[in-house]
């Protein structure tokens, strides 16, 4: 009862006309802020702050505007996914996997609605989660230790394999690739610079952001001049847009699988979105009795990364709001957002300051509706903005993702390095070997080994500190499992499973 | 079809106009992306600086994130070495970090440090329920067995939190620094959950970083190492107190370019001390967790240098400088 009239409390601090409108407005910009290549939620709400305060907002609408262009950034991010094969933010990144498949073969409208459907379900069931666990998952994140992250992390990379169909060792070899960049960069165990070559811009390693902006969108660019733009991946015409009932109802189950991981992936810092929409997708592959059809436009391939990463987001503020930890780079951005408003996010926010946390609650679920109504039945006008002439499209998505990325650090050494990806992710292509694992790779390499050397350090160099949890235990026998099992059912289901497809069709 | 393109290529100009506005007001440069505690500094002083009328146009912020803040230091010392109007966010990190020549062979002695308006004095956390009561406990236990504790810290190995732990133990005689056992974690918040959690024995840190969990018990104090007590938490004793005479607080303030004019150095340091005194910045630090610690001036940048000689000394004998 306690919960309901607080939530009732919350709705009346947000309900209000200017808050209303302020949350459309950041729906709104959320939404262009995640399609556009380069633009991710964090730099989005970053470049956002500045207008907040000259608004001289109160704390209350400060948070409805920017946790609207947080949700609305975790909308906006599959569209370009789906129509341009670019993410236009990084957890958007497997959303590309099937999503821009299915706008091949025409479906791109089906594709639009349906992850739209369940991103809602992600954002909602996340939501409510938040509400009811935030309290209780707060103390999930004290279980996390060094064990138990690495454990997680090599789950990750142990159903790495399982993403390239046609080839595993092109996808070892990516995967690797990423790991290898990973390492650039001050190391945090040591302090010492690796592979720096006395560059103080590589102190910091290579912004993840800078690597996939360039692996996608700068290689795209690359692939249209060669080709003229027939080959290209711009340009697919979107239909007339209905809602696809039967892929929906076929694919709520995993909706809420996928909610359910990518809001516990949330929950622990440090992993947050796209880990959540990276486990989510996997998951739903691994059980699915047609893997092949994983990858190749699969609707349940796309709408389990969008309901993983959604729920994510919604996750990614429980330890933000109960800890203090931001779980992603943009509740980062979040939390000193509060901080500067005065207000100390920790355990006993939820006590002290009541009206803030259901107030921000509340304006999440308006916000997941009002992202809703924009991004199905209006789905149009977003779609507009990515649909003009590749000859006009192409140059602005050169310069959005250049603007993007200068401002991430404000120098020109980040566009070097763009344009460095942009040419690695050509040749990379060129090879067939796929790009998504090299980022998975930029991603969680770097929170892996940090998690190896902390154990070692913790343990005094004892390898069975690893295995010293039931947690991290429960990781390696996952892991395992998901690496080997594979390989025997591989040979065992291959020939069944293309039947079942035939009669499925 | 062309006019949303314009209509997309307005909105993200536009977006990028918010964060490039205003280009001859004073700029303050935060070596950080935005959120990062040279964000606050910049944001905060900026607004107070221009609430007392001590600046004509609101202060501009740029963000300029990159090795540990490296990268803005070189720039500020390349590009904008004789820019009155700039001034740039630092902290005890700052002084670390270039004591450590973590920033690519530039040396403090490049641009002039115009003072400090407050600091987060240096905890040591234990959990609730940790057998060591007073600090004298874990550091007799270090003593006895270094392996037996492990510290989390918000810095990398060799940073300021670790740095903060080895003065302590050599403040009580412990030379085999070597063996103090640290890991480096994103932040003070994650370090402590590690500490909460039981995965690491004791967290060293900022003050600011401690309060919710203070407030909530989770977690005790084991000392502040500040010259007395920090006011709003009386009841917790410091590491001098206790017989280990080390003072490490994380200082918040700012450097200006070292080709500016003395008079132009002391319009600064006046301007600071004026923030520092206003009550806006008093309230400001009572509700982040900040102590009292006003340094402007020459005065301050005298104790900068100490502090760099120091810190270089430190690390060289951990190894993490040769």
């Amino acid at each position: 009862m306690d919960t309901l009239s607080n939530l009732a409390m919350g709705f009346g601090v947000a309900l209000s006309p200017f808050t209303l409108m302020l949350s459309v407005i950041g729906c709104f910009l959320g939404t262009i802020i995640g399609a556009l290549p380069g633009l991710g939620p964090s730099n989005g709400v970053a470049i956002l702050i500045p207008l907040a305060f000259t608004l001289g907002l109160d704390a209350t609408s400060a948070l409805v505007l920017l946790t609207s262009v947080y949700y609305g950034a975790m909308y906006g991010g599959r569209i370009s996914s789906i129509l341009l094969n670019i993410p236009g933010d990084e957890p958007a990144l497997m959303t590309t996997l099937d999503g821009y498949p299915m706008a091949k073969q025409g479906r791109a409208a089906d594709a639009l609605v349906l992850s739209g459907v369940a991103s809602f379900i992600g954002g909602l069931l996340a939501t409510l989660g938040l509400i009811i666990m935030a309290p209780l998952l707060a103390s999930v994140a004290y279980l996390f230790g060094p064990a138990e992250y690495f454990g997680l992390y090599l789950l990750a990379f142990c159903t790495l394999g399982g993403m390239s169909s046609n080839n595993q060792a092109k996808a070892a070899l990516a995967a690797l690739i990423g790991l290898a960049i990973a390492t650039i960069g001050l190391d945090n165990t040591s302090s010492m610079p690796r592979f720096t070559f006395g560059n103080m811009h590589l102190m910091d390693g290579v912004d993840f952001l800078v690597a996939i902006v360039g692996l996608f969108a700068i290689a795209e660019v690359f692939f249209f001049i060669e080709t003229h733009g027939r080959d290209s991946a711009i340009g697919v015409k979107l239909g007339k847009i209905t809602v696809p009932w039967r892929d929906i109802w076929k694919s709520s189950g995993t909706m809420l699988r996928s909610s359910v991981i990518g809001f516990f992936a949330g929950v622990l810092p440090g992993a947050g979105a796209s880990l959540g929409s990276f486990l989510a997708y996997m998951v739903e592959k691994s059980i699915s009795k047609d893997k092949a059809s994983f990858g190749k436009g699969n609707p349940r391939g796309v709408a389990a990364p969008e309901a993983g990463n959604n729920a994510a987001a919604g996750g990614a503020l429980v330890p933000m709001l109960t800890l203090g930890i931001p779980g992603s780079g943009t509740t980062a951005v979040l939390l000193a957002l509060l901080m500067t408003l005065n207000i100390q996010p920790g355990p006993l926010l939820f006590s002290e300051k009541p009206q803030v946390v259901w107030g921000l609650i509340a304006s999440l679920l308006i916000a997941n509706v009002v992202l809703l109504v924009m991004n199905v039945p209006m789905v149009r006008i977003f779609v507009k903005i990515l649909m003009v002439p590749p000859r006009i499209l192409l140059p602005g998505i050169t310069m959005i993702s250049f603007l993007g990325i200068y401002s991430l650090s404000g120098g020109y050494f980040d566009l070097v390095l763009l344009i460095a990806f942009g040419v690695l992710g050509y040749v990379l292509r060129k090879l067939d070997v796929p790009t998504v694992p090299v980022i998975m790779g930029i991603l969680l390499g770097g929170h892996m080994e940090d998690a190896l050397r902390r154990g070692m350090v913790i343990s005094d160099g004892d390898w069975t500190y690893l295995f010293s949890s039931p947690i991290a235990i429960g990781f390696w026998v996952a892991a395992i499992g998901g690496f080997i099992a594979p390989m025997f059912l591989r040979t065992v289901l291959k020939k069944p499973q293309r039947n079942l497809i035939d009669v499925e069709d | 079809m062309t006019s949303n393109l314009l209509k997309a290529l307005a909105a993200s100009a536009a977006l990028t106009l918010c964060a490039a506005s205003g280009a001859f007001a004073t700029e303050c440069i935060a070596p950080s992306g935005a959120g990062g505690g040279w964000d606050f500094t910049c944001r905060q002083i900026g607004k107070i600086l221009y609430d007392i009328k001590a600046v004509d146009t609101p202060v501009q912020v740029t963000n300029m994130a990159g090795a540990g803040g490296g990268v803005a230091y070189a720039y500020v010392v390349n590009e904008r070495n004789t820019d009155a109007d700039l001034i740039v966010a630092a902290s005890s990190a700052t002084t670390s970090r270039l004591a450590q020549n973590a920033y690519g062979g530039s040396t403090a002695d490049q641009v002039r440090f115009v003072g400090a308006i407050g600091a987060d004095p240096g905890v040591i956390v234990v959990p609730k329920d940790s057998p060591y009561k007073t600090l004298k406990d874990l550091v007799e236990a270090i003593k006895a067995n270094p392996a037996s504790v492990t510290f989390a810290g918000g810095s990398a190995a060799g940073g300021y939190d670790h740095l903060k732990v080895l003065q302590v133990l050599k403040a009580a005689g412990y030379t085999d620094i070597r063996k103090v056992k640290y890991i480096g974690v994103t932040d003070g918040a994650a370090a402590l959950t590690q500490t909460i959690g039981g995965h690491v024995q004791a967290m060293t840190g900022d003050m600011s970083e401690t309060v919710g969990f203070i407030k909530s018990g989770d977690i005790r104090v084991l000392a502040t190492l500040t010259e007395d007590r920090v006011p709003g938490f009386e009841q917790i004793p410091t590491a001098r107190e206790q017989g280990y005479d080390v003072v490490a607080v994380n200082w918040r303030g700012l450097y200006v370019p070292k080709g500016i004019s003395d008079e132009q150095f002391q319009t600064w340091a006046t301007k600071l001390k004026q923030v520092a005194e206003s009550d806006e910045w008093k309230a400001e630090m009572a509700s982040s967790g900040l102590a009292p610690f006003t340094k402007v001036g020459d005065d301050f940048q005298g104790w900068v240098e100490n502090v760099v000689a120091e810190t270089a000394a430190l690390s060289k004998e951990i190894g993490v400088i040769k």
